[in-house]
């Protein structure tokens, strides 16, 4: 469809907020909670934060959440019975105020899970999701979208996007999608018309720090390198740049037994962890956190270019800004940039 | 099937065969007629097995393609799943989600001599390949079956060993490592390459598939150069360690490889391809 640009006044988002609450959908969006910005579940437009650059974690967790049960089976005398998921129990949810590099990374993700076999249990959390990105006015060192194909203003993944657009609060609203008319067709009288801003004026500055086809091109001759070593050095292999990553996707998947019955889940996993590859036998394939961390950026920068047509990175920052032992991705990804090989 | 790719097919254990100490083959019969009749596969397949409260565990299906109505697994108890598996019994039902991977390509072995090397726990990945040929055997000239494990108790198969030992168009060489015979132990002592190396094979017209563990694979690569065989006529299986099965859990990759997807089978050639990451 024809993207709509409207404008949005100052004081109508909370309006757009009663009007999609009392449509009974879920509004999922960021919170402050002490100095910690997450995601969650907002009852009143008051709980929702506007100021901030990025949140804890990203918004992946709608769509592909922490714990996931995949089926629920109960033993009794006759036997076992098992049902799976019921899909028709996925809510509805608008995901209010999304950075694009969340909303980017959200169509990585779907890569993954469509990549021949088609995962439906996420399909369907994804289809049930409305996104309203909100653009980045502000940025910090930690954010490199530019570097890896976003902007702070990038509509992809967005049904409908706001760009705060002037200093009084008012908004241009870019609707995307079906999906987005549909939410804007609630409150048609909020969607001013003349919404033809150059919102670029209101956007954070990005300043470009690397080519990622050129990272690409490096990694194809540097596994073999001493690089991911002195680059490791200081990994702990806790996880938790996988863990806020809005593109990591890899996954355990673990029975939990209550006498019995009980359910068996899919769990967010980590590359980074040391018995995430172990076999049985005791034989690691990747023994040591350097070839764990070699994983990690091939993965995102090489693998998945290579198979699945994109890049697994979104350049949002947050796994520098968790990491801690203070690795900095950006750092070490201009490092493979001007890697000598 | 539903949509949720994650669902097994209830499967019943029919019959459960002790194979060695630790390890047990189950026949697996499907619960419901119509995944039955739905299911198909193809030597080299694998699946991800479960026992309802403790997990899904991964393994090849150790039965052929050509024996219809059931499947087999076998292994060894060695972690949670396999231990919970090995507590099952004849009725008990478990789950299975499969087939999944790549395949042997038997269709093009058609006309050559087959050599099968396999140590120890890997010969159930091997058995669904070697039935595959021997029930369609017109298809294939000479067949060798060169065999080893620890100590004769390890052996599995031992009844389909015998079998093999007595047909006329199969040569069976059977091995044990050194100080693993038993008093009436008839077959070769020593590792698996020395006895390849011995029985020296030829190349000509030949594919060779090699299972086994990592030091005997390593041993047998070189042995099989030396008789002359190919890169690519010699075929192994990756089997590393996986959960999903098919390509999104993350962990089972070598390189841009993924086993689950671009394996488990894989020519010598291809694996030469792949960094050392396996």
């Amino acid at each position: 469809m024809n993207i709509e640009k409207r404008y949005i006044r100052k004081g109508s988002l909370e309006k757009l907020f009663e009007i999609i609450k009392s449509d009974s959908r879920t509004v999922v969006g960021p919170s402050a909670r002490n100095d910690k910005i997450s995601f969650k579940k907002i009852e009143k437009y008051s709980e929702i934060t506007a100021d901030y650059i990025q949140t804890t974690q990203s918004a992946k967790e709608t769509a592909f959440p922490r714990t996931e049960k995949i089926l629920d089976y109960s033993k009794n005398s006759d036997g076992i019975s098992v049902i799976g998921t019921d899909l028709n129990e996925i809510p509805e949810i608008v995901l209010w105020g999304v950075r694009p590099c969340d909303t980017i990374g959200a169509g990585e993700l779907s890569a993954i899970f469509n990549w021949d076999y088609r995962d439906e249990i996420y399909n369907n959390r994804k289809s049930h999701i409305a996104v309203l990105g909100f653009s980045c006015s502000k940025a910090d060192e930690y954010c490199f979208c530019t570097s890896v194909g976003g902007n702070p203003g990038s509509t992809e993944g967005s049904d409908i996007l706001f760009t705060r657009a002037g200093d009084d609060g008012d908004y241009l609203a870019e609707i995307m999608t079906e999906k987005g008319l549909q939410i804007a067709s609630l409150a048609p009288d909020l969607f001013e018309k003349d919404g033809n801003v150059d919102k670029s004026g209101y956007l954070a500055k990005v300043p470009v720090k690397f080519d990622r086809e050129q990272v690409r091109e490096k990694l194809e001759k540097l596994f073999e390198s001493g690089m991911w070593v002195d680059q490791s050095l200081k990994c702990l292999g806790c996880g938790a740049c996988a863990y806020v990553c809005p593109t990591c996707a890899c996954f355990d998947i673990q029975d939990e037994a209550h006498g019995r019955s009980g359910s068996r889940i899919r769990c967010w996993d980590s590359c980074g962890f040391s018995i995430f590859t172990l076999h049985t036998s005791g034989h690691n394939p990747r023994e040591v956190q350097s070839q764990r961390w070699r994983q990690r950026i091939m993965h995102k920068f090489s693998y998945m270019p290579d198979r699945l047509a994109v890049y697994g990175c979104t350049g949002c920052g947050r796994c520098s800004r968790a990491c801690p032992a203070d690795m900095n991705i950006l750092e070490q990804l201009i490092s493979i940039q001007e890697a000598i090989v | 099937m539903t949509d949720n790719i994650y669902m097994p097919y209830l499967m019943k254990v029919e019959k459960i065969t002790w194979e060695a100490p630790g390890v047990k083959t189950f026949m697996l019969k499907f619960v419901n007629d119509e995944d039955q009749v739905n299911f198909s596969f193809k030597a080299g397949q694998f699946g991800e097995y479960s026992v309802y409260g403790a997990g899904e565990s991964t393994f090849c299906i150790a039965s052929s393609p050509t024996r219809k109505g059931y499947i087999e697994c076998t292994f060894r108890q060695t972690g949670k799943v396999t231990n919970a598996l090995a507590n099952c019994e004849e009725g008990s039902v478990i789950g299975f989600r499969g087939p999944y991977g790549n395949i042997f390509p038997i269709d093009e072995w058609k006309g050559k001599n087959l050599l099968f090397i396999a140590g120890g726990i890997a010969l159930p990945p091997m058995r669904c390949v070697i039935w595959n040929a021997l029930d369609i055997r017109e298809n294939f000239r000479d067949v060798t079956i060169i065999y080893g494990a620890r100590s004769v108790k390890d052996l599995v198969y031992k009844y389909e060993l015998e079998e093999w030992q007595r047909r006329k168009d199969i040569k069976l060489i059977t091995t044990v490592d050194p100080g693993g015979e038993a008093p009436d132990w008839r077959g070769e002592i020593g590792f698996v390459p020395t006895i390849v190396e011995k029985a020296a094979p030829s190349s000509q017209n030949t594919v060779a598939i090699v299972c086994g563990p990592p030091v005997m694979i390593k041993y047998t690569f070189p042995v099989l150069a030396k008789l002359g065989f190919a890169d690519e006529n010699i075929y192994t299986t990756l089997e590393n360690r996986m959960k999903c099965g098919f390509g999104k859990c993350g962990r089972c990759n070598v390189g841009k490889v993924y086993v689950c997807k671009d394996g488990p089978v894989f020519t010598l050639a291809q694996l030469k391809e792949l960094p050392d990451e396996y």
